[in-house]
């Protein structure tokens, strides 16, 4: 149901806004990268609340699935399984709450500004994923062409990130003595 | 209704029975509730079993005996190893993050029990009838490689660690050809849904059954799926993490009694549930191989079918020898993920050639060639020479 503030949807939201708070001010930083978990699945339950079946699975698949690992990779093999290392807040953070509550002002105006007139909406719209796969393939051509050059883009790096020196050093000399 | 459709139906019955003893509004209720208490009654109760056939299976295959003290051939080992991780203490290492070693076990049972919601066991069984189950499965599948991180990370413990990171490495590597072989059956059939992917195949032409199986492309799809289903739930040939010789246990070093059992519980969980997806997509689910065997119920065909599956990983283990990680890593990213991209372009030709003799014969063709092809061209560098066998004097 999307009329008025239910009690589900206050429960999800304060799990959410606990999960992202916990990934803010935890010490220990692979508490915050699973707190950060919490927070994606939060939002993904938000999503299902709301009808939008496809979102929500997708948010699950692609945050929980691909984000939340990804950021796990990176603490692993950055800080290894060693002595767990406490945060200190910086120097600075008067100005950067500031800007903060700057950035946070105007994404509330901006979502405010785009609700409705009235406050009432006539008819939940129904997306199926037919819908999207159509418009995905008439309206969203271009969006979906460019992602997939980006994501060969990022792979072709990584492979050459990844490679052993010699490799990648003969593959880069090829390149540049054309 | 006839006997056989009665038949057929009788957990749907006994399902609208017992909620009638409710009021009618707390009716849709009790029927979800009494479908959440079978599942978590029958599939643990398979698992239990499958102890046993596979320490039986591997004996025999290995030329020993299994289990063969505790009842009539062994049968009662699983109510001793139950008891057995009841009572073992519970064992936490000083250092590790207690809540995080807590909570790691309970998140893989968790998921792996949510993704049996959109299995079709039968005609008119299934939990949750979503328009997206398929992306709803494969989604909670995704959760699981969370888990393995939590209990190797929390572990504080170098062995669990590199358990820990294989697994979740080879996890995700697996995860794309697993989800682009899926998608042939999607594309196909032109639902997200499990229940309509079922009734796609649940024609007959004569006696034989429409399953996607039989068609070149859903026999290439449901090939990588098995070898990729194979790899994500850690299950050997690709049990190198958790490889009895080779890290103590992986990730799950560190646990004993009770969460060891929810580790094992939960994987071979996972199993089961991604065999029966596997079922669902390319076998035909609930549906039965021969149209003069209608009669069967359609849920004892399921559970024929996710028997067959389970004997067939069983023999796996004890046939295959491991594969090594850069070899496991390989094999991803350099066959089957062009492998199943191929696999999608055969399905589209398919699609759009009508009907005919043509189709088949150009499909098989080109992912035979492919399949030859590819390789041959990956196996270039590796200079193998003729089998040597030494026995033992």
């Amino acid at each position: 149901m999307i009329s008025g503030i239910g009690i589900v949807f206050l429960l999800t939201a304060a799990l959410t806004v606990a999960g992202a708070l916990a990934a803010a001010l935890l010490r220990n930083l692979v508490h915050c990268a699973l707190s950060l978990t919490v927070t994606f699945a939060g939002l993904a339950l938000l999503y299902l609340q709301l009808d939008a079946q496809f979102a929500g699975f997708a948010q699950i698949l692609v945050y929980i699935g691909a984000v939340a690992i990804l950021v796990v990779f990176a603490i692993l093999l950055t800080r290894g399984a060693g002595v767990q290392e406490y945060r200190s807040y910086g120097s600075r953070w008067f100005g950067s709450l500031v800007i903060a509550a700057a950035v946070f002002a105007l994404l509330t105006w901006a979502v405010v500004k785009s609700l409705p007139a009235g406050g009432a909406i006539a008819q939940t719209p129904s997306v199926t994923v037919q819908s999207i796969g159509a418009a995905l393939m008439s309206g969203y051509v271009l969006p979906l062409e460019i992602v997939a050059v980006l994501l060969t883009v990022a792979l072709v790096g990584a492979v050459i990130v990844a490679m052993p020196e010699n490799k990648a050093k003969a593959i880069v000399e090829k390149e540049g003595g054309q | 209704m006839s006997f056989v459709t009665t038949l057929d139906q009788i957990f749907v019955l006994l399902q609208r029975w017992i909620a009638g003893f409710f009021p009618l509004w707390l009716q849709p209720a009790v029927g979800t509730i009494l479908g959440v208490v079978a599942i978590v009654a029958a599939f643990p109760g398979i698992f239990a079993l499958t102890t046993v056939l596979e320490r039986k299976g591997l004996g025999r295959i290995q030329n020993r005996l299994g289990p063969n003290r505790v009842g009539p051939l062994g049968i009662l080992q699983p109510v001793a190893d139950g008891i057995k991780s009841l009572t073992k203490e519970d064992i936490v290492p000083l250092s590790a993050d207690a809540v995080v070693h807590f909570l790691a076990p309970v998140v893989l049972v968790i998921a792996v029990f949510l993704g049996f919601a959109v299995l079709p066991i039968g005609r008119n069984m299934v939990l949750a009838d979503m328009d997206s189950g398929l992306l709803f499965f494969f989604a909670i599948g995704a959760s699981t490689e969370l888990s393995i991180f939590m209990a190797g990370w929390s572990s504080r413990n170098k062995y669990s660690l590199l358990g820990a990171m294989r697994a979740v490495a080879q996890m995700i590597s697996y995860e794309v050809p697993l989800l682009l072989s899926s998608v042939v059956v999607v594309m196909i059939t032109g639902s997200l849904s499990t229940v309509k992917i079922v009734e796609a195949q649940s024609g007959f032409t004569g006696v034989f059954p429409h399953w996607y199986v039989f068609t070149p492309w859903g026999f290439a799809g449901f090939v990588l799926f098995t070898i990729a289903a194979l790899a994500e739930t850690n299950r050997s040939p690709f049990d190198l993490p958790e490889g009895e010789s080779e890290l103590v246990a992986g990730y799950f070093t560190e646990y004993s009694g009770f969460k060891f059992a929810l580790f094992f519980l939960g994987e071979y969980l996972g199993m089961f549930s991604i065999a029966g997806f596997a079922i669902t997509l390319f076998l035909g689910g609930w549906g039965a191989p021969l149209s003069v065997l209608g009669f069967v119920p359609s849920w004892a065909w399921f559970f024929v079918k996710l028997f067959g599956a389970v004997v067939f990983f069983i023999w796996l283990r004890g046939t295959l020898p491991r594969l090594r990680q850069d070899q496991l890593m390989n094999f991803a990213w350099k066959f089957m993920l062009p492998m199943a991209l191929l696999n999608l372009l055969v399905a589209g030709a398919w699609r759009f050639m009508g009907e005919g003799w043509l189709r088949w014969v150009i499909s098989s063709a080109v992912l035979l060639l492919a399949y030859v092809g590819l390789g041959r061209v990956l196996m270039r560098n590796q200079h193998l020479g003729a089998r040597s066998y030494r026995y033992a004097e």
